[in-house]
């Protein structure tokens, strides 16, 4: 059983349309980035499988429906919208109180080892601590709570990079171990490039492109052509061509790895520049 | 690793961590109405009040400050977890609308009375120690004050206050999750416009007489009191429950609670933050 599962899943506020009818499908262990610009609809599909909106279409979190079976569902996933929900009153030690009062996968001593590990004080009150002390003090949280689903979205918003590196650092190897599955959207995508195992553009309520990070990696090349070589790659018909470093770039999807060599240094792309590359095309 | 889950206890836990007003503004009045006190038993002896009036005058200052914080909670009870975006917060966590709401109601309607209850106790604890001795003294019988030392009449007080103004605070919790702003404000706004129609359409004030009722009522139908010269609160004579417990009025309220709590937990599942 995958663990979400999403037909024609459809959202409609007023008379904006934010998701447009998504079919998508993540199975158990996966990391799934969701990326697309403000106002997509990533927010939106990460609302409904979290069962905080209702929606249209079909949608199967873990085997329950997130609107109607929210009650059962929380039990399993964990969720952080971004690092500023913490509430500012709570104190270090009363959230972790609370948290393994009502949480049955709760796990005290995990957090606390996490906690030990940064200078978060246990008096200090979440509006003292700083934007990376807070993220900190929220990841202890989600890393003791045994969830089968982690949904993050823009967990690093505001943070400097000493901490974006961290989080994700912590995450991969603390957290994941291929029994849970993350979702995650995010601006950062650079940073999140080697962590995910998949990745989703959505713009305008639609998925655009949707793959696993083996399949990107094998379909899209990027080249940097030798200026004399600039016809005969536009021949290929690459998906973006664009200026840097005083050469051209190229962006290839599916053609032969050993034709390209020959047009120049052939590298991994960025996800950032092939969405650029999607959105352009899409427009 | 597995500590017994509670939830409806950690939520009001919570609701204390987060509102210390509950027991720090009755503490404040307490120790004002206790600095006065001792101030006043200088004149303790030659007092031609009764030597009782402090004591029901401290109660009723507790009790009336406890409601108070009780409707100022309320209207903020589902509205701020909204405007700090706190709600996303809680709501990732297995804690479900229902309890929350619940423990949002069960906050003014057995937290603060119980908080009232302790501190009015401590206040007339401390009021006895200090005046007995003076009483004694002067060779003045201290039967009169420790006559009006009465839990009992407190603890019945402070339950019948509850269910009386439990439609209340439920209409302004359920104002405060309908609100985006100004809960209080926007919870007064109906009842003005219901009690200005029904003037202007029927020439009647039914409406206002029944808002009299709520904000007055549950006293006279609770006790009967003693006649009381003007300017002094009444002197409780007797405990009538059953007359309290036969008022269609006082059911007719707490099924309106239930309605608005009902109604409660339906908005906070749909909403976002501000």
């Amino acid at each position: 059983m995958a663990t979400i599962e999403a037909r024609r899943l459809r959202k409609v506020y007023g008379s904006t349309v934010a998701l447009d009818g998504i079919d998508l499908q993540i199975e158990e262990g996966r990391i799934l980035g969701l990326i697309g610009p403000n106002g997509a609809g990533k927010s939106t599909a990460l609302n409904a499988i979290l069962g905080l909106i209702p929606y249209e279409g079909s949608l199967s979190v873990l085997g329950h429906d997130p609107w109607t079976q929210r009650d059962q569902l929380v039990r399993d996933v964990s969720f952080i919208a971004d690092v500023a929900v913490l509430p500012r009153w709570i104190r270090v030690s009363q959230v972790i109180d609370y948290v393994a009062g009502i949480h049955p996968r709760f796990n005290r001593a995990k957090a606390d080892a996490f906690l030990a590990k940064t200078s978060i004080k246990r008096f200090s009150r979440a509006g003292e601590l700083s934007k990376g002390m807070l993220a900190q003090l929220h990841l202890a949280l989600i890393m003791a709570i045994d969830a089968k689903l982690l949904v993050l979205d823009e967990p690093t918003l505001g943070l400097d990079i000493l901490y974006r590196k961290q989080f994700y650092d912590s995450l991969l190897n603390d957290y994941f171990d291929r029994t849970r599955t993350i979702v995650v959207t995010t601006h950062q995508v650079e940073e999140v490039q080697n962590v995910l195992t998949d990745f989703m553009f959505i713009h305008r309520g639609r998925i655009l492109l949707e793959s696993s990070m083996e399949e990107f990696e094998s379909r899209y090349a990027e080249v940097l052509v030798h200026p004399s070589r600039l016809a005969e790659a536009r021949a290929l018909r690459p998906v973006q061509e664009r200026q840097g470093f005083g050469r051209s770039i190229f962006l290839f999807d599916n053609v032969n790895r050993q034709q390209l060599a020959s047009l120049g240094d052939v590298r991994t792309p960025g996800i950032a520049d092939l969405f650029v590359a999607s959105i352009g095309a899409a427009a | 690793m597995s500590e017994p889950i509670r939830p409806l206890y950690w939520s009001l836990r919570r609701e204390l961590w987060e509102n210390r007003v509950i027991y720090v503004a009755p503490a404040v009045v307490a120790a004002v109405m206790l600095i006065s006190f001792t101030v006043s038993i200088v004149g303790l002896p030659h007092r031609r009040h009764p030597l009782d009036a402090p004591y029901k005058t401290s109660a009723a200052m507790l009790i009336l400050t406890g409601v108070i914080v009780s409707v100022f909670y309320c209207a903020d009870a589902l509205c701020g977890e909204r405007r700090d975006r706190s709600i996303l917060f809680w709501k990732s966590l297995p804690v479900s609308d229902l309890t929350t709401v619940l423990s949002k109601m069960a906050t003014p309607l057995v937290t603060i009375p119980l908080v009232t209850f302790a501190i009015v106790l401590v206040t007339h604890v401390y009021m006895l120690e200090l005046s007995i001795p003076v009483l004694i003294a002067h060779g003045m019988n201290p039967a009169p004050v420790v006559n009006a030392f009465n839990p009992l009449i407190l603890l019945y007080g402070l339950i019948a206050i509850s269910l009386w103004f439990a439609p209340v605070y439920a209409y302004f919790i359920l104002m405060s999750a309908w609100a985006r702003r100004h809960p209080f404000i926007w919870a007064l706004v109906p009842l003005i416009i219901i009690g200005t129609l029904e003037r202007v359409v029927f020439n009647s004030r039914h409406f206002g007489a029944v808002l009299r009722e709520r904000i007055m009522g549950f006293a006279p139908n609770a006790f009967v009191y003693k006649p009381t010269p003007p300017g002094h609160i009444p002197d409780v004579y007797q405990l009538t429950p059953d007359r309290f417990l036969g008022n269609p009025d006082l059911w007719i309220g707490l099924a309106f609670a239930a309605i608005c709590i009902a109604a409660a937990v339906r908005l906070r599942r749909n909403r976002e933050p501000i």
